[in-house]
């Protein structure tokens, strides 16, 4: 097995427990954190097929990381924004007993 | 596969799952920002020192810290202990395992297997600059702009108002 692969399969590792994560947890900070996961293996990858591309020096992975890094940032502040607005609306985080849109 | 890799490998996943799989939120993201950790000590070992380190300073510095912010403002102790997690995890964990199998079986039989590892390039902060400054400037441009959006709009979200009388 490459080193290549091994990378890879450590990013889809990545990936499938962060899914896991967002699937299976019931409190909506965690839901999101394992979004997170899921966009760090993206990131993995962006960096793994950049170093054992053909042409490295043109940076276009470090670029593409870069600016997932900052996506992801900025996800991770909405995203923590709408979960404290919806706690102060329903006093609750868990996403089981988020079940009514009209409040 | 190196040494190294195998042991990084190893933290990032198990500070990963743990991460998504204890019972504490509060421990959850500690155990998290291990996982991050690792990532960035994967980019190190990649060559990517920029990566590595902005890495550290957004995830372990940043998000890290504001979803323990967060899991503290919304703590609430109930009498009954709820349950952490669905009462379908169990269909959860079955598609997650699947989508595994299916990314795995993918990339075994990919054609990225025959690629040796190129000789390390040499990138240094500069060059990451000036690139930044002149063939991504414009994506630059739209970075900083939507930072700034989602800064205040993540502020207008949290904001506690009040009812205005009417």
């Amino acid at each position: 097995m490459s080193s290549l692969q091994s990378y890879l399969l450590l990013s889809a590792l990545l990936f499938s427990i962060g899914l896991a994560g967002a699937l299976t947890r019931r409190n909506a900070i965690l839901v999101l954190i394992g979004i997170e996961l899921m966009l760090n293996a993206a990131n993995l990858n962006f960096i793994a097929f950049w170093r054992f591309g053909p042409t490295p020096s043109r940076l276009t992975g470090i670029m593409f990381a870069i600016f997932s890094i900052s996506v992801a940032a900025a996800e991770a502040a909405v995203g923590l924004g709408i979960i404290l607005a919806a706690y102060r609306h329903s006093r609750t985080t868990d996403l089981d007993q988020m079940n009514s849109l009209k409040g | 596969m190196t040494v190294s890799f195998l042991i990084l490998a190893i933290l990032t996943v198990a500070g990963t799952a743990a991460a998504m799989g204890l019972r504490n939120a509060v421990h959850c993201v500690l155990a998290l920002t291990v996982g991050f950790a690792g990532v960035a000590a994967l980019y190190l070992q990649l060559g990517a020192q920029f990566v590595g380190f902005t890495q550290i300073m957004v995830y372990v510095g940043a998000v890290a810290i504001l979803a323990v912010f967060a899991i503290m403002m919304t703590h609430t102790p109930t009498p009954v202990q709820l349950p952490a997690y669905s009462p379908h995890w169990f269909w959860g964990g079955i598609v997650a395992a699947a989508v595994f199998a299916v990314l795995a079986w993918a990339i075994r039989s990919g054609t990225a297997s025959a690629q040796a590892l190129p000789p390390q390039p040499d990138i240094n902060v500069q060059q990451i600059g000036d690139a930044l400054m002149h063939r991504y400037v414009l994506p630059l441009e739209i970075m900083g702009l939507l930072l700034t959006a989602a800064l205040i709009g993540a502020v207008v979200i949290a904001m506690d108002r009040k009812e205005e009388p009417k």
